[in-house]
Formats: C-alpha cells, sequence, structure tokens
C-alpha cells in the first residue's frame, strides 16, 4: 500500500450461485479522492461495495485500509463503520415506520443516564444533520411518508453525520433533482477537503465529469481499469463501460419517425378539477391518444401523486375522470389495469419488486391479475413472455426462474419495467422507469417509449432527469407546491423554459 | 477420482439446498431413533380386516395435524397467523355432533347435512377471523385470540345437557349411530383408516387449486409484498381474507374427524394445543413466519414428523405429562438446523478463525 493509498483491494473473488459476481477486481482508493465507480447494471459495483463493507462474506482477496495494521475484513456494515467506512447502500435501508430523526440517529441515540433517548436533542441532531445536506423536513414525521428522494437524501444524512475516511454513495443520486444533486455535491466536496475519500456509484455521466477525479470500470465482474477523469472523454467511457462504441446521445425521436405534434389527437384521458387533500391541489388535465406527456416539478411539487390519481392508486377526494370517454367510478388499480392503463411506481423496493418470487413471476404478476384468478396463464406462455422481455430490455439474470431479489438494483428496475409492458396497455404511466439503469439500456428505453407512443400508447412519463425528458416528451406539465402550474409544449420545451416555469411557479 | 469426488461433493449441496430436504432429514431422523428403539417399527400387519402398526398409526393420528397444517400455511403465507384453529375444531365438532343427536335408530339431522353445517361453521369463524385481520386490519394474534378464547366456551354451550332439570353446559355428548364411526375409523372392507384418505384428498384438492389457479401466486405476492401486489391488480385485503376462511374450514374438517373417533364432542379436549402444532407443523416444513413463498409438501412432512415424535415418545414409555418437554428439545434442534441465522453465524466464526 502506498503513502497516497487510502482503500486497497487485490484480487477479489466472490460467486454467487450460479452467478460470477466479481473475478479478480483490484481496486485502489486515494486519500481525498472522490472515486466514481461505473459499470452496466449487474456489472458487480454493489458487489464490489457489499463484501467491502461485510453484507456479503469474501471470497477471496485482500482489502487493506489506512492505518490499520494488516488485512482488513468487515463482517458487517457496522464493523465497516468502526473501521472507518460509512455507506448509503443502493436501496435504502433505512426503517420507513419510524421518525426521520429516529432513523438518523439509529443505534446511537443520545440518551439520559437513566437510559431514556433525549428526544429533543436526537430531534435537533438529526435537524443538524439534514441542515448539513440542505434539507429541511419535519423530523418527527414517520420516514416513510416521505418520497424516495427524500428517503435517499436522509440515507446520506445519517452516513455523512458519522466521523469516517471513507464514504461509499451507491446511486446516492438516482431519484434526486438537480438542485438536491448540486447540493450533494457541495457536501462531497467539502468531506473530500477535511480529507475523507469518497466512492461513487452513479450511471449520470455528467456528474462524474463534475466531482469525480478518478473512474473504475467494471465490466460483467471483472476490472477494465483505472482511469483519471481527465484522461478519459465520455465516448471512451461508454465504450469501456459497453465493451463496444455507442453514443448514449443520439437523437431519439428522429429515429421513432414522423412525429404527431401539432395534429388533432382524440382525447384518451380527461381529468377535471381532480384532487386529493394533503397529496395534489384539484388540476385538469386532458391526454390524447399517441401523446407522450411529461410531468415536471421540483422535488415534492406533486407529480408522483398527480399519476397515482390517474391510475387510482390512492383514491381522488373529489373531481372527475373519465378514461376513453367513459367515467371512472371503481377506483382500484384493479379496475385501471382493466380499462388499459398501467402505472410503474416510483418506488421500486415498496411498491415494485415482489423479492422473492422469480423473474418470470414479477414480469408476468400483472398480466396474470388483469387476466383473473381462475384463468392461469400456461407455464409455456409464462416463460414464452419472460424469455422475449428479458432479452428486449436486456435484463442481465442467471435465470428467469432467479428470485427477482437477487438481481442488481437496474436490472430489477427492468423486471418491474417489463411487467408492464407485458400488459400491452393503452395508457402507460412511467415514475421515474430509468432510475438506476445504465445508460446503453436507458437510451434504448427512451427510444422504446417514443416508438410505443408512435405505434398508439399513450404515455405519461416522470423523471427528476430533465434531458431524458427533453429527448422524449411531446408536451410537459409543470407541477409546483402540489399544483398544476403550466403546460409547454413541441418546440417551447427547452432546458431554459422549464428551468424558468418551475422556477416561476415558485413565485 | 477428484473428479467423481467433487461430482459428489456439489451433488450433495444441491440436495442439502433443496427446499424439502431439512424437512425430510427431520422426519428421518425421528424414525431412525425409532427403529433402534423399537426394531418392530416398520412392521405392518393385517389384524382385525385393517391395517395394523406404528406407521399406520402415525399417519392415521396425524391425519388432522396435516389438513390443520395446510389451511395454516396459507394464513401464514399471507403473513398472518390463526390461534384459533384448535378451538374451531371444537367448536365444529360440537355443531356436527348436537346436529346429529344422541338417539340409537337413527341422525336428528341427515349426516351430510350435519356435517356441511359443521365446515359451514368453521367458514364462518374463519371470515370472522379474515373479516379482523384483512378489513380491520387488528393484528393476527390479537384477531384470532378471540375465538382461541371464545370458540371452546361456545362449543361448551352447544354441548349442553340437562342434568337434574337443568341444562349444564360442557358436556361429552356421544353419537350411538356406527356410521358416524367411519369417518374417523375405517369403512366396510377397507383396510386404510378413513383419514388418512380424507387427509391426502384435502391435500391434493389443494394442491390443485393453488398450483392450476393464480391463487397460489397471489398468495405468495400478498405475503412478500401486499403493496406491490395491490398495485398490479391483486385484491390483497380479499386474498387474506380467504386465506381465514380456508384455515377454518380445516379446522372444521379436523374437528369433525377427531369428533367422529371418540363418537363424540369433547368441547374441552378436542383440536386441544393443535394450534401450537400446526403452527410448528408450517415451520417444521421449512416455510417462513413472515410470509411469502411456501410449500404445502414441507408442511404435510412436519405434520407427520410431529404425530411420529409424539407417537414415538409415548411408545418410548413418556408420559402424557411430560411429553411437552421432550418435545420442546427435539423441536428446538429442528428448528435450528433450520436457521439462516445460525449458519451465517457459525460460517461467520469460521471466517473470523481463518
Ligand atoms: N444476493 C445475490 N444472490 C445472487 N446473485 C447476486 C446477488 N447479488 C447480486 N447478484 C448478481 O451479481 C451480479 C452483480 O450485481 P451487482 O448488484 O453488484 O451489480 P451492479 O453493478 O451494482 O448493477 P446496478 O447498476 O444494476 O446496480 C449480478 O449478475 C447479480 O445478479
Ligand atoms: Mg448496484
Amino acid at each position: 500500500m502506498k503513502e497516497t493509498d487510502m482503500l486497497t483491494m487485490r484480487g477479489i473473488h466472490k460467486e454467487f450461485p450460479g452467478v460470477k459476481a466479481l473475478s479478480n477486481v483490484d481496486f485502489t482508493l486515494r486519500k481525498g479522492e472522490i472515486h466514481a465507480l461505473m459499470g452496466e447494471n449487474g456489472a458487480g459495483k454493489s458487489t464490489l461495495i457489499k463484501v467491502l463493507t461485510g453484507v456479503y462474506p469474501l471470497d477471496r482477496g485482500d482489502i487493506r485500509v489506512e492505518g490499520i495494521e494488516g488485512a482488513v475484513i468487515n463482517h458487517s456494515p457496522e464493523e465497516a463503520q468502526k473501521n472507518g467506512i460509512s455507506t448509503v447502500y443502493q436501496e435504502v435501508n433505512l426503517c420507513p415506520n419510524i421518525s426521520v430523526a429516529e432513523n438518523i440517529s439509529l443505534a446511537r441515540q443520545p440518551l439520559t443516564k437513566w437510559g431514556a433517548v433525549k428526544w429533543k436533542k436526537m430531534n435537533r441532531t438529526a435537524e443538524a444533520a439534514l441542515d448539513a445536506v440542505g434539507l429541511k423536513i419535519d423530523v418527527t414525521k414517520t420516514l416513510g411518508d416521505y418520497s424516495v428522494a427524500i428517503q435517499q437524501m436522509v440515507a446520506i444524512a445519517r452516513a455523512v453525520d458519522v466521523q469516517c475516511k471513507v464514504l461509499i454513495l451507491d446511486e446516492p443520486t438516482s431519484s434526486l433533482d438537480d438542485q438536491e444533486v448540486k447540493k450533494l455535491f457541495e457536501v462531497m466536496k467539502s468531506l473530500k477537503d477535511q480529507g475523507v475519500s469518497i466512492i461513487f456509484v452513479t450511471h449520470f455521466l455528467e456528474q462524474v465529469y463534475e466531482v469525480c477525479d478518478a473512474i473504475t470500470v467494471l465490466r460483467n465482474g471483472e476490472l477494465v481499469g483505472r482511469y483519471d477523469v481527465a484522461e478519459l472523454p465520455r465516448v471512451q467511457l461508454v465504450a469501456k463501460m459497453l465493451g463496444h462504441e455507442y453514443d448514449d446521445l443520439a437523437q431519439i425521436r428522429s429515429q421513432g419517425g414522423e412525429s404527431l405534434s401539432g395534429e388533432i389527437r382524440e382525447t384518451i384521458l380527461d381529468a377535471r378539477d381532480l384532487s386529493k387533500a394533503g397529496s395534489i391541489k384539484p388540476f385538469d388535465l386532458e391526454i390524447g391518444k399517441g401523446e407522450v406527456i411529461g410531468l415536471t416539478g421540483l422535488l415534492g411539487s406533486g407529480r408522483s401523486e398527480l399519476a397515482r390519481l390517474l391510475f387510482c392508486a390512492d383514491k381522488p377526494d373529489r373531481g372527475e375522470l373519465s378514461f376513453k370517454g367513459e367515467s371512472v367510478r371503481a377506483h382500484n388499480p384493479i379496475d385501471s389495469l382493466k380499462r388499459g392503463m398501467a402505472f410503474l411506481p416510483e418506488d421500486r423496493k415498496e411498491e415494485g419488486i415482489i423479492g422473492d418470487l422469480s423473474v418470470r413471476e414479477n414480469l408476468i404478476i400483472a398480466l396474470q391479475a388483469r387476466t383473473g384468478m381462475f384463468k392461469l396463464l400456461p407455464l409455456a406462455r409464462q416463460n414464452e413472455l419472460a424469455d422475449k422481455f428479458i432479452e428486449i430490455l436486456s435484463i442481465k439474470t442467471a435465470s428467469a426462474e432467479t428470485p427477482v431479489s437477487q438481481l442488481s438494483g437496474g436490472n430489477q428496475q427492468k423486471v418491474i419495467l417489463g411487467r408492464w409492458l407485458i400488459t400491452d396497455p393503452d395508457f402507460l404511466i412511467l415514475d421515474e422507469p430509468t432510475r438506476g439503469i445504465d445508460v446503453g439500456t436507458k437510451a434504448e428505453i427512451q427510444k422504446l417509449i417514443v416508438r410505443l407512443a408512435r405505434e398508439g400508447m399513450t404515455i405519461m412519463f416522470i423523471s427528476s432527469e430533465i434531458e431524458e425528458m427533453l429527448r422524449t416528451v411531446d408536451r410537459l406539465c409543470v407541477l409546483c407546491d402540489r399544483k398544476k402550474v403550466g403546460e409547454l409544449k413541441n418546440e417551447n420545451i427547452t432546458q431554459h423554459n422549464v428551468m424558468a416555469a418551475i422556477a416561476g411557479g415558485n413565485q | 477420482m477428484s473428479d467423481t469426488l467433487s461430482l459428489i461433493k456439489s451433488k450433495g449441496r444441491a440436495l442439502v439446498g433443496q427446499r424439502l430436504f431439512l424437512p425430510l432429514f427431520a422426519l428421518f431422523l425421528v424414525l431412525i431413533v425409532n427403529v433402534i428403539k423399537t426394531p418392530a417399527f416398520f412392521n405392518i400387519s393385517i389384524q382385525n380386516g385393517v391395517l395394523y402398526g406404528y406407521i399406520i398409526d402415525i399417519i392415521n393420528r396425524s391425519s388432522e395435524l396435516v389438513i390443520l397444517a395446510v389451511g395454516m400455511t396459507l394464513v401464514i403465507a399471507t403473513g398472518g397467523i390463526d390461534i384459533s384453529v384448535g378451538a374451531v375444531s371444537a367448536l365444529s365438532a360440537a355443531v356436527c355432533v348436537r346436529l346429529l343427536g344422541s338417539s340409537y335408530d337413527n341422525y336428528a339431522t341427515p349426516m351430510v347435512l350435519a356435517i356441511l353445517a359443521a365446515l359451514a361453521i368453521g367458514m364462518i369463524c374463519g371470515a370472522f377471523n379474515g373479516l379482523l385481520v384483512s378489513k380491520l386490519r387488528i393484528q393476527a394474534m390479537v384477531a384470532t385470540l378471540i375465538l382461541f378464547t371464545a370458540g371452546r366456551g361456545v362449543a361448551q354451550l352447544i354441548s349442553a345437557r340437562e342434568i337434574g332439570g337443568k341444562m349444564v353446559p360442557g358436556q361429552i355428548i356421544y353419537v350411538r349411530m356406527e356410521s358416524f364411526k367411519g369417518i374417523g375409523g375405517f369403512l366396510p372392507k377397507v383396510i386404510v383408516p378413513t383419514p388418512v384418505f380424507i387427509a391426502a384428498a384435502v391435500v391434493l384438492i389443494f394442491y390443485l387449486v393453488l398450483t392450476r389457479t393464480a391463487l397460489g401466486l397471489y398468495i405468495k405476492t400478498v405475503g412478500i409484498n401486499s403493496r406491490a401486489g395491490r398495485l398490479v391488480g391483486i385484491n390483497s385485503t380479499f386474498i387474506m381474507f380467504l386465506g381465514y376462511v380456508l384455515c377454518g374450514l380445516t379446522a372444521s374438517m379436523a374437528g369433525v374427524i377427531s369428533s367422529s373417533r371418540i363418537y363424540s364432542s369433547d368441547a374441552n379436549n378436542i383440536g386441544l394445543n393443535m394450534e401450537l402444532d400446526a403452527i410448528l407443523a408450517v415451520a417444521l416444513g421449512g416455510n417462513s413466519m413472515a410470509g411469502g413463498k411456501f410449500s404445502l409438501a414441507g408442511s404435510v412432512i412436519g405434520a407427520i414428523t410431529i404425530q411420529a415424535l409424539t407417537t414415538s415418545l409415548y411408545a418410548m414409555g413418556v408420559t402424557a405429562d411430560q411429553l411437552p418437554v421432550y418435545k420442546a428439545v427435539v423441536v428446538v434442534l429442528i428448528v435450528s438446523i433450520q436457521s439462516e441465522e445460525l449458519k451465517r453465524w457459525i460460517s461467520a466464526r469460521g471466517g473470523k478463525k481463518a
């Protein structure tokens, strides 16, 4: 280990039954650097982090940490933390049913000498910790009541709050808006200045070029190489990750053929004065057949809430909703499904994947529910569909029978996206569909969305990544403070206008 | 040479990794101990025109537990639990016997109707539990505690008899007609005990319903992630409710068989402590108590294991009041073999030393 190194991992091997997740991987983290760990979905990034921090036992390999004699093997994240490694895992692993403050001080609550929790002190500490990452929320509220993005920020605040030498962030920005990302980067940079080394996993290339000093690329569980950011242009980075040349920024719209914008479309969905107290204020919305409509707004602006009302995932308090010319009375997801709607929720872990079920079962479950309990889809048909969508979405899995919980984060996301595509809906609502998905597949999915719309599917698209929306949508609804404040169409949809609209709504 | 060795090793590991390996292994252990202790253990003979032997006795006596375990498996798979099954068995038995009456000449109600009424009572009890848990969101343990305590009381009220001009509850009421004994005993000219047929039929029917419809998939989904289940269009509330109704149904079947065995309803003893054995059977079968994936076959093996344990402990001269102690020791052993946490702990220790 060199003087300048904070952490070295040499010859790391990790095998799961049937999957070589890591083979002979080397990784070096220097003191005071921000190091990007890159690779496609299922490349082994999270696994490398998990063997480092003791979530999984290591098969083989040598890990050294600065200031510690000899090889370091952590048996649990707590032990890793004692050794100075603090981690935010890809799947937020806080407790959704206790308060934010409790989550932040979990296992290290301030106690009185009688062993009782000092609530006031705990809440104040929590507020200070959140303040450091620029978040001002009620810390006494239950964590589960907040959106995924806020939960992610809380997890970050918790990790940053403890003294550490190495901070690991596994896709912390996957559902954050530009604002939060900016704040996070400030925090990261100031930690770096204090000498903390940071491992940063992300699929957003711009972010890598904005904050990182070095990049390590993994492919199929093997090390591709370690590079200085300055030496590795974007196109080459993508090529290293995929193993072949690829331009992820190629025009997507042009691929899909003629745009229908401008033509008068037949209305497929019409919402009048729809609202739900505490969730979204009354709004009107008319959507045409074959339209790709985007929803944008800051964190907590109500974009997910609006989508949930349309699918009847939540019951509206008042207002009228009609779909395909018929007034919607029954407010249950199953009824929406039967009408031809589909809804990919934002919260993959809590509302998306059904962990112990196989990839096949997770893929066909929505179609099965629509078909009815007594008409079990024949196994041959299930296998055919599963194989087809594993192929289309390039889902990396040992087999269709693998439990979905064993897939990497991005591949799980592809599975729940596939689940809804299989139902071949007329109206597809996608809330952060590309969350955690790698560059190559992300572009493929955007193309798929545009193509499906050309073929007549109506799509509602929500993403915290504005560029992604600019590339796919025909029309953009802007939300602010749980209220629909405006719309942008066609040529008016530009980064600048969107930003202005969001900001304008603020006043 | 080393190739064959590693092949055997990997084959062995594959076998050990099978879901049903541990439950079968546990059953095997119990049986082995028996064979050593009682060499005649596996002997089967025909006496008085019916099969006879330890093994037959175990399989016969485990019928009620097998049936109960099937229902319990479903409830546990949805993420719940039902501690009222023993009491519901007693209640259904009381209803059945009361309707049949104690005449030597004829049934007060045709036997089929009496049995159907008993099954209906079981399902109503299940529906009551299901309503509390799925609709009112009361904790399963608490919700089913109501019938756990009240069920037997009602069964005693039903089993009231006139003594000295007053109706006294909690009496043992006998059914005097021969044909009723056929359910818990033998049918004419059949050498296999009837309960074994009933248990086999119940297991088969449930298996078919769970695998030929999407019900099995729905139950697993609800147990694993009911919020995701709701969004993909599964009515989680209804599936949970259905689980309890089916569990009540199996409880009443077990109750009818038990009462036929003693051709009477004994509100104090029918199904006593059976809820614990049923839950244990599910656990021994390798099913997670947290819900989700389940294996009917595992639960059935678990139920037979428990009965084998009980019968063999009796055979070794353990008295009824000592029985729970021995059972507890064996159960702790079996359950800890299956514990993931223990495995991880052992491997972590091994890792530290290395
Ligand atoms: N618990 C597990 N059991 C079995 N296989 C696993 C398990 N966890 C991960 N894998 C497999 O290991 C490989 C690497 O997964 P990993 O989660 O490290 O990918 P990743 O690089 O983090 O991908 P993503 O960008 O999608 O998060 C994948 O093929 C995955 O299926
Ligand atoms: Mg990952």
